[in-house]
C-alpha cells in the first residue's frame, strides 16, 4: 500500500506494561506492511502530553482508563497544539467511549489488539478536531484534572487544584493560581457544571475553589456588600448579593 | 424448627407473629365481612349499619385469635405440617366462638349471627388463609431462592477480563511459564463465577481464590499493586458464601488501586472470633471518586447474598477509617454442610 514512505512515528501510552510490550510486539509483527517507529512510551496523560512535544510524534495510540489523566483529557490537551498529532484511542472494554466513537467516527481499538485491526487504523489515522473531542468528552463527563493554553506553540497545564478562581472577562475566562493568571477560551457556565464539586460560584462572572476559600466579609461602609479572600491571595473578591445566601449555606457545610 | 438453609425447604406455617402475616389475616377477614355484608344489605345505608355491627363483634374475636396465634405460633410450627394445620383450625375456630359466647350478653340481642355461623365463617376463613399461606411458601421456596442466588452471585468486570487476557498475550512470547500460570488462574477464576452459587465453599478455597485473581491483577498491575495478607489465624475450614472475598478485594483495587498512578496496598485480614468468622478488606481512598455506583451495586449484591444464606445473622459494615476504606464482614461459623453437597469437586 503505502511502501517507500517514511516511518510513522509513534507514542505509546498505557498504564499497564504488559499491555505496551504487547502493542510492541503487534507493531514488529506488521513492520512489513507498515514502517513505524515507536519514539517512546508513556504511562499517564501529563506524560504523553510531555513526550508529543519533546518529539516528533504523527501518531499517538492513547489508552482510555488510565490513573490521573485519562485519555479523552489528554487528546482534549493535545488538540491545543498547532499541529496536534493523530489519535488511536485504544480500551479493554468501555461501552459508553466506544458507543462515542462509533457516533463521531472515530477509530479505536480494542483490547487485546489484532495486527490487521492495528495496521488498519494506523493508515487512516488522522487528529481530532475540536467538536468532535467535546462530543466525546460530554459522552462521558468527567472533570479534567488540569486547564490548559497554549502558550507560543507549547501546552501549559494548570493542575484543577493549583486554581483559585476561574473570572470571565468578555471572551476569555482568566485562570488565577497563586503564581500567575491565564486566558483560556472556554464558557464559565461550561466550567461550573464540570467542576461543579470543586468550584462555587459567588458573582455572575467569578467561581472560586471551594477548598481555597478562607473568610467572607462585610464591605467597610457599603451596604449589603460582601467580599471574599482565598488562601494564598491578596486580592478581596466580590460577593455578589444574588450569590451571598446561597453561598453562606454552602460555606457553612465544608 | 425453622431451618436456615433455604434449600429443601419443606412447606411450614407462616409464623403468625410476623405484622405482615397478621395483616393479611385481618384484611381477609374484614373484606369477607363486607362482602357478606353486601349480600345482606339492600342499600348503602343498610349496609354500613351492618358492616360496622359485624365488625364489632368480629374484631375483638379476630384480634384475640391473632393472639392466641402468635403465642403458641412457635409451639404450631414445631409439629408436623398436617398437625400444625389441624390445630391452626381448631385455635382459628374455637377462639371467635368462644369470644363471641363471651360477648354476646354485652352486645346485647343483635340477632345478627349464630354461633353456627361464626363457626363455620372462621373455620372458611381458615382453610381459605392456610391454602394461600401454602402456595406463597411453596412460591418462595428453593427455586426461587436459587434463581435469586445465581442472578446475584458476582460477575467479573469485562474490563478486568480483556485486560488480563491482553496482559496473558504479552507474556506468550517473552514468559511462556508465567503465561501458563495465568491461564490457570484465569480458569479457576472463571471455574467458579459459573460454578454453584447456593452452595457454601471453604474459606481456604475462597482465599485460594483470591490469591489468584490478585495474581493476575498484579501482573498487570505490578509494583502498583501491593497485597498485605493477615490469614494465619483464619479457621481454614469454615464454611463462607463463595465468592464474597474476590468482588470484594476487585472493588478494592478498582476502586483503590487503579485510579492512583503510583498505586497503593490492600490489606486483608480473616480471623475467628467468638464463633464468627470475620473478614475485613481495606484499601486506600482514591483521590478521585468517579466510579461509586458500580461499587454500591457489587456491595449491595454480597449484602443481600448473605442475607439470604444467613437471614440476619451475617453482616456486612462499610468503614471509612481515614485515608483507608473498610469492608468488614461477619459470617457466622459453621464447618458442616448445611445441605448434601452433591458435587464435591467444583474448584481447585
Amino acid at each position: 500500500m503505502n511502501a517507500p514512505n517514511p516511518p510513522l512515528r509513534l507514542l505509546i501510552v498505557d498504564d499497564e506494561a504488559p499491555a505496551r510490550r504487547r502493542l510492541r510486539e503487534v507493531l514488529a509483527d506488521c513492520a512489513e506492511q507498515l514502517a513505524v517507529e515507536i519514539v517512546g512510551e508513556a504511562t499517564h496523560g501529563q506524560d504523553a502530553i510531555q513526550q508529543v512535544q519533546q518529539h516528533v510524534v504523527d501518531v499517538v495510540l492513547l489508552d482510555i482508563r488510565m490513573p490521573g489523566m485519562d485519555g479523552l483529557e489528554c487528546a482534549f490537551h493535545l488538540n491545543r497544539l498547532d499541529v496536534p498529532p493523530a489519535i488511536i484511542f485504544s480500551t479493554a472494554y468501555d461501552a459508553y467511549a466506544c458507543q462515542a466513537f462509533d457516533l463521531n467516527a472515530v477509530d479505536y481499538l480494542l483490547k487485546p489488539v489484532r495486527a490487521d485491526r492495528l495496521v488498519r487504523a494506523l493508515t487512516r489515522a488522522h487528529s481530532l478536531n475540536a467538536t468532535t473531542l467535546d462530543r466525546l468528552r460530554e459522552a462521558q463527563p468527567k472533570a479534567r484534572t488540569h486547564l490548559s493554553v497554549n502558550e507560543r506553540g507549547r501546552i501549559v497545564l494548570i493542575p484543577m487544584d493549583d486554581i483559585l478562581y476561574l473570572k470571565a472577562e468578555l471572551k476569555y475566562v482568566t485562570v488565577r493560581t497563586p503564581e500567575r493568571e491565564f486566558l483560556i477560551e472556554e464558557s464559565l457556565t461550561r466550567l461550573e457544571t464540570e467542576f461543579d464539586e470543586a468550584f462555587i460560584r459567588i458573582h455572575r462572572n467569578c467561581l472560586v475553589a471551594r477548598a481555597r476559600i478562607r473568610e467572607m466579609g462585610k464591605l467597610p461602609g457599603e451596604e449589603e456588600g460582601h467580599f471574599l479572600r482565598l488562601d494564598g491571595l491578596e486580592e478581596r473578591l466580590i460577593v455578589s448579593r444574588r450569590q451571598y445566601s446561597a453561598l453562606r449555606e454552602k460555606i457553612k457545610s465544608i | 424448627m425453622k431451618r436456615k438453609n433455604h434449600n429443601n425447604r419443606q412447606v411450614e406455617l407462616p409464623n403468625f407473629c410476623h405484622l405482615g402475616v397478621a395483616l393479611r389475616i385481618a384484611l381477609t377477614v374484614e373484606a369477607a365481612l363486607a362482602a357478606g355484608a353486601i349480600a345482606r344489605a339492600p342499600d348503602a345505608v343498610a349496609f354500613w349499619a351492618d358492616f360496622i355491627e359485624l365488625s364489632a363483634l368480629a374484631q375483638p374475636a379476630l384480634l384475640l385469635t391473632l393472639m392466641g396465634l402468635c403465642a403458641a405460633s412457635r409451639w404450631l410450627r414445631s409439629q408436623s405440617y398436617r398437625w400444625g394445620v389441624s390445630l391452626t383450625l381448631g385455635l382459628g375456630v374455637a377462639t371467635p366462638v368462644l369470644a363471641t359466647l363471651w360477648l354476646h350478653p354485652l352486645l346485647g340481642e343483635i340477632g345478627l349471627v349464630s354461633l353456627t355461623g361464626v363457626a363455620v365463617f372462621a373455620w372458611m376463613m381458615g382453610v381459605g388463609l392456610l391454602s394461600y399461606f401454602n402456595l406463597r411458601s411453596r412460591a418462595l421456596s428453593p427455586a426461587i431462592t436459587e434463581a435469586r442466588l445465581q442472578a446475584l452471585q458476582a460477575r467479573i468486570r469485562p474490563h478486568f477480563l480483556f485486560n488480563s487476557l491482553n496482559a496473558v498475550l504479552s507474556l506468550v512470547r517473552s514468559d511462556p511459564r508465567r503465561a501458563e500460570h495465568a491461564l490457570e488462574n484465569m480458569a479457576d477464576l472463571f471455574r467458579s463465577l459459573m460454578g454453584n452459587a447456593n452452595q457454601l465453599a471453604p474459606l481456604e478455597d475462597e482465599v485460594a481464590l483470591t490469591r489468584a485473581y490478585l495474581e493476575l491483577e498484579q501482573l498487570r498491575l505490578g509494583d502498583r499493586l501491593q497485597v498485605d495478607w493477615h490469614i494465619k489465624k483464619m479457621p481454614a475450614d469454615a464454611l463462607i458464601p463463595p465468592l464474597v472475598i474476590q468482588p470484594l478485594v476487585e472493588n478494592a483495587v478498582y476502586h483503590g488501586i487503579e485510579p492512583q498512578p503510583e498505586g497503593g496496598e490492600i490489606s486483608l485480614n480473616i480471623y475467628l472470633s467468638a464463633d464468627k468468622v470475620h473478614i475485613l478488606v481495606r484499601n486506600p481512598i482514591a483521590t478521585e471518586v468517579s466510579h461509586h455506583k458500580g461499587n454500591r451495586i457489587a456491595l449491595a449484591n454480597i449484602r443481600e447474598r448473605l442475607l439470604l444464606h444467613f437471614d440476619l445473622d451475617a453482616q456486612l459494615k462499610l468503614e471509612p477509617l481515614g485515608a483507608v476504606y473498610q469492608v468488614h464482614i461477619v459470617i457466622p461459623y459453621t464447618r458442616e454442610r448445611t445441605q448434601p453437597a452433591p458435587a464435591p469437586a467444583h474448584r481447585r
